[in-house]
């Protein structure tokens, strides 16, 4: 089970602003362990923000996005109290959703 | 009549002073002793043998870089007396290999692997070419290092032998002894040598 | 900022014609470096850090709560800037690394070898690995812990005592070894540490007897180090520094690594902690 994200949503003006700090290792699979074998590639492949039902923010990653990402970005039409709701699922099938509430400005 | 006495006490209070600081001076330098036994381990080709200090290690050491100039002088004229160049004279090999050798920091490390060539990790300390922008300043810039000085035959030995135990120059130097400890092999130094001084080397375009 | 002061000194020794390339360059990884600071991946060993220092594990199933780092049992607030101190109860002076080994050995009845094991983090799939340190391997809970602790003392003032007979032999004991030149490469820490204003390849070596330069360089660890993955103590960087030294494996929590790290907080008293930090 993976760690839980670090989730900071407030207000700027009339956006939210999210920052989010995700723990994953983010394995490209070109490294190799100290036996010389190649450590199997696991990284988040998909990226789902939602606020009110509706999707904000929906990313594709792949193996250049480096090891516990950091994703920061704006959207329009939250309001302080309301929660954001941010999911990844990587190459295995894992995944992990957490949740913030918007704070005020 | 005074300033006897006064000169007495001040060197009788210099020599108690003297006595305390010499007291916990080698107590310190027991601790460290013990600490080289039980804090170091061999790993790989790192072998704790690698703690024990050559005369040399050891006197720039206790000085740490105050070295008294006949002490200096003194280094510098038995480090000369290991230099080695190769029998077959010739000191200047290939600057493409060099330039490898230069960019390299591998080596005698117990995560590198043995059985490969060390590299020089010149790069580290010295800028080199005019093209790589990635390098140190804790030694001098070579760059234009052959165009300054030619590249006679003198040159190609003081700049071997330079490479080969810089403290035969140098007392106390930061540069590793190359070729004395053995990390790079006569070969790979003299693609140094050329690295530096062959006219056709981007040092000297 | 001393960064800019250090690299404007570099620059002026430097050819003038490579001026401006460098300048851009070194401005550029400034930049990057300064972009970077928000969402230290650190906050992520400090929550775990948080939670398994009062997690009951180890044979006896106690936590580290009643762990004394040298204000008290328990204390954690400001106990990193304190640290290495003399402590009575082993009549050592210890860091705060070897002082978590005594309290998972006292308080949770781990074995030391047990709580010596894997101290350097390494994310990825679990494996064996006899290098545990590579970066591939398991999680450290020692890491995690110093993560926590050191972040504890954030923003006050590095202040290692030195009143006891051992601090003071401590802090002796690591000039010593800061000074000593062995090796195929005759490196002493002083080789790299011994200047002003050096730099090797592009990161800027601080001069450890220089106050601010000391300040500076020891107030930014523990750290996130961007180009590992991982986040990476005092301990570990005595380790790594040792090992490119070319010198054998120094052990980790042992005495040596000790002396050399209250050697480097007495330099570096004064100083404000910026820890857990974010670096390349």
């Amino acid at each position: 089970m993976a760690d839980p994200m670090r989730i900071r949503a407030n207000m700027t003006g009339d956006k939210v602003e999210v920052k989010v700090l995700m723990s994953h290792e983010m394995e490209t699979g070109l490294r190799k362990d100290a036996s010389g074998n190649a450590i199997p590639a696991h990284f988040i492949r998909n990226v789902t923000v939602t606020h009110g039902g509706k999707t904000v923010l929906s990313a594709q990653w792949g193996t250049s996005v480096s090891r516990n990402p950091f994703l920061h970005f704006r959207f329009k039409g939250g309001r302080p109290g309301e929660k954001v709701t941010i999911s990844w699922l990587d190459n295995k099938g894992e995944k992990r959703t957490d949740e913030a509430v918007i704070a005020g400005g | 009549m005074w300033p006897k006495t006064i000169l007495a006490l001040a060197l009788c209070s210099t020599w108690v002073a003297g006595c305390a600081t010499r007291t916990s001076d080698s107590e310190a330098d027991r601790a460290v002793a013990e600490m080289m036994k039980a804090s170091f381990k061999t790993r790989g080709q790192a072998s704790v043998d690698r703690l024990k200090q050559d005369e040399v290690q050891a006197l720039c050491s206790k000085h740490a870089g105050e070295l008294p100039k006949d002490a200096s002088d003194a280094i510098e004229k038995a480090q000369q007396a290991t230099l080695r160049y190769p029998g077959s004279g010739k000191l200047m090999g290939d600057w493409r290999q060099g330039e490898r050798i230069a960019q390299s920091g591998a080596g005698k490390q117990f995560t590198d692997d043995p059985t490969r060539p060390a590299g020089g990790s010149c790069y580290n300390c010295h800028q080199i070419s005019k093209q790589e922008l990635s390098f140190g300043t804790i030694g001098p810039s070579l760059y234009q290092f052959g165009k300054l000085r030619g590249s006679s035959e003198a040159i190609q030995k003081y700049t071997y032998g330079k490479i080969y135990n810089s403290e035969a120059f140098s007392a106390c130097s930061n540069m590793p002894r190359f070729g004395h400890n053995g990390v790079l092999t006569e070969e790979q130094i003299t693609h140094l040598v050329a690295l530096l001084l062959d006219p056709e080397s981007p040092v000297n375009k | 900022m001393r960064m800019h002061r250090v690299l404007a000194g570099v620059m002026t020794a430097m050819l003038p014609c490579f001026a401006p390339a460098q300048q851009d360059t070194q401005k550029e990884i400034e930049r990057y470096r300064q972009l970077l600071q928000d969402g230290n991946p650190a906050e992520l060993y400090e929550a775990r850090g948080e939670e398994l220092w009062k997690t009951k594990r180890g044979p006896k199933n106690a936590s580290l709560e009643q762990c004394d780092l040298g204000l008290g049992p328990g204390v954690v607030k400001g106990a990193y800037v304190r640290l290495p101190r003399h402590f009575t109860d082993t009549d050592r002076v210890q860091d705060l690394e070897s002082r978590l080994v005594t309290c998972m050995v006292t308080l949770q009845g781990f074995t030391p070898e047990e709580a010596r094991r894997n101290p350097f983090s390494g994310t990825g799939t679990p494996m064996i690995t006899t290098n545990p340190y590579s970066g591939v391997g398991q999680r450290s809970v020692m890491t995690d812990l110093v993560a926590w602790i050191a972040s504890e003392s954030r923003g006050m003032k590095v202040a290692p005592p030195m009143s006891h007979p051992k601090e003071r032999l401590a802090y002796q004991a690591g000039e010593k070894l800061f000074y000593y030149r062995a090796g195929p490469y005759d490196f002493g820490c002083v080789t790299c540490h011994g200047e002003e204003g050096k730099r090797i390849r592009l990161q800027n070596l601080p001069k450890m007897t220089n106050a601010k330069d000391a300040q500076r360089a020891f107030g930014t660890w523990p750290g996130y180090r961007v180009s590992e993955g991982e986040l990476r103590s005092m301990q570990w960087r005595m380790w790594e520094c040792i090992r490119q030294m070319r010198f054998p494996e120094l052990e980790f929590a042992s005495d040596a690594s000790i002396a050399l790290i209250a050697y480097l907080a007495r330099k570096a008293e004064g100083g404000t902690l910026d820890a857990p930090s974010l670096k390349r």
